[in-house]
């Protein structure tokens, strides 16, 4: 698998660096990290080129995750950039709303590596 | 993994039943994300501790998640979490204790059937400091599990409006 640019979206520094040590543990050879802490840093990340993938958490301040798939609709560097969601707000409710807004992926937290890795490369290969 | 945990119904009066799953909530977050087992064995009541890390409830159910600890044991999540030395008082402890809280609080509300859908969280805020009492405007009994985190016990509580 080529070299992978990932922005990984949640408030927590703490809950970013967990999720980049998971995509490492899930062999993934990340060329690029970005960090977001908020939707609407994610968008301006994203602003000047892409990603391969994005992660993102829903309830965060500023700008949430369901907002962000919103908004990521009309980017031009995020056409056909998969996005999974890692959240604590685990009910059908968000999970629907986040699909139906073009989300790829949904874990719940707490999670772990196996977690990760079971939703992310299938999405990496495919795109791929 | 909530699928294979006990469920709750979400009557009024079956908030103290919910007890087991507060503390199952807990276990399954600090094993999963902090690669440690709790110990049973706190004394009811809320722990000694410096620091309190809050979520609130708001929706269908309406309350706080509290998760209080010493700024030690908080230093030693974030070590935990991060795989490196967090030493205390550290921007990134106060980080980690409020996302434990955040997934605790998370996990427990999954557990209750027919309320995740219907009950937001916030994000967390941490309060320092241990000679303080906090009132929110619960109207039942707090829920609370005191559990043994590496030696020192670590009190959950949630408070709710019915």
């Amino acid at each position: 698998m080529d070299k992978v640019r990932a922005l990984i979206v949640d408030d927590s520094s703490v809950m970013r660096k967990i999720v980049e040590r998971s995509l490492r543990q899930a062999g993934l050879d990340l060329a690029e990290v970005r960090e977001a802490g908020n939707g609407a840093e994610a968008l301006g990340a994203l602003k000047d080129s892409g990603v391969d993938l994005i992660l993102c958490d829903i309830n965060m301040p500023v700008m949430d995750g369901i907002e962000f798939l919103r908004q990521l609709q009309g980017q031009e560097h995020a056409k056909g950039v998969p996005v999974v969601m890692i959240t604590t707000e685990g009910s059908e409710s968000h999970v629907v709303q986040a699909l139906s807004l073009g989300a790829r992926g949904y874990i719940r937290k707490p999670f772990t590596p196996e977690q990760v890795k079971e939703h992310v490369i299938p999405l990496l290969e495919k795109k791929q | 993994m909530s699928s294979a945990s006990p469920r709750a119904t979400s009557s009024p009066n079956a908030f103290q039943k919910w007890q087991p799953l507060l503390e199952l909530a807990a276990r399954e977050v600090f094993e999963i994300m902090l690669s440690c087992k709790l110990d049973s064995g706190g004394q009811p009541g809320t722990s000694p501790g410096e620091l309190t890390a809050m979520v609130g409830l708001a929706g269908q159910l309406c309350g706080l998640v509290t998760l209080r600890c010493t700024t030690k044991s908080a230093a030693s999540m974030a070590s935990r979490m991060l795989g490196t030395e967090i030493q205390p008082g550290d921007k990134q402890m106060f980080d980690a204790i409020g996302e434990v809280t955040n997934m605790v609080a998370g996990n427990f509300k999954n557990k209750l059937t027919g309320i995740a859908d219907k009950c937001m969280l916030s994000v967390p805020t941490v309060v320092s400091g241990s000679d303080y009492r906090c009132r929110s405007m619960a109207d039942t009994d707090p829920l609370r599990a005191t559990v043994i985190f590496e030696g020192a016990p670590v009190t959950i509580a949630v408070e709710i409006h019915s």
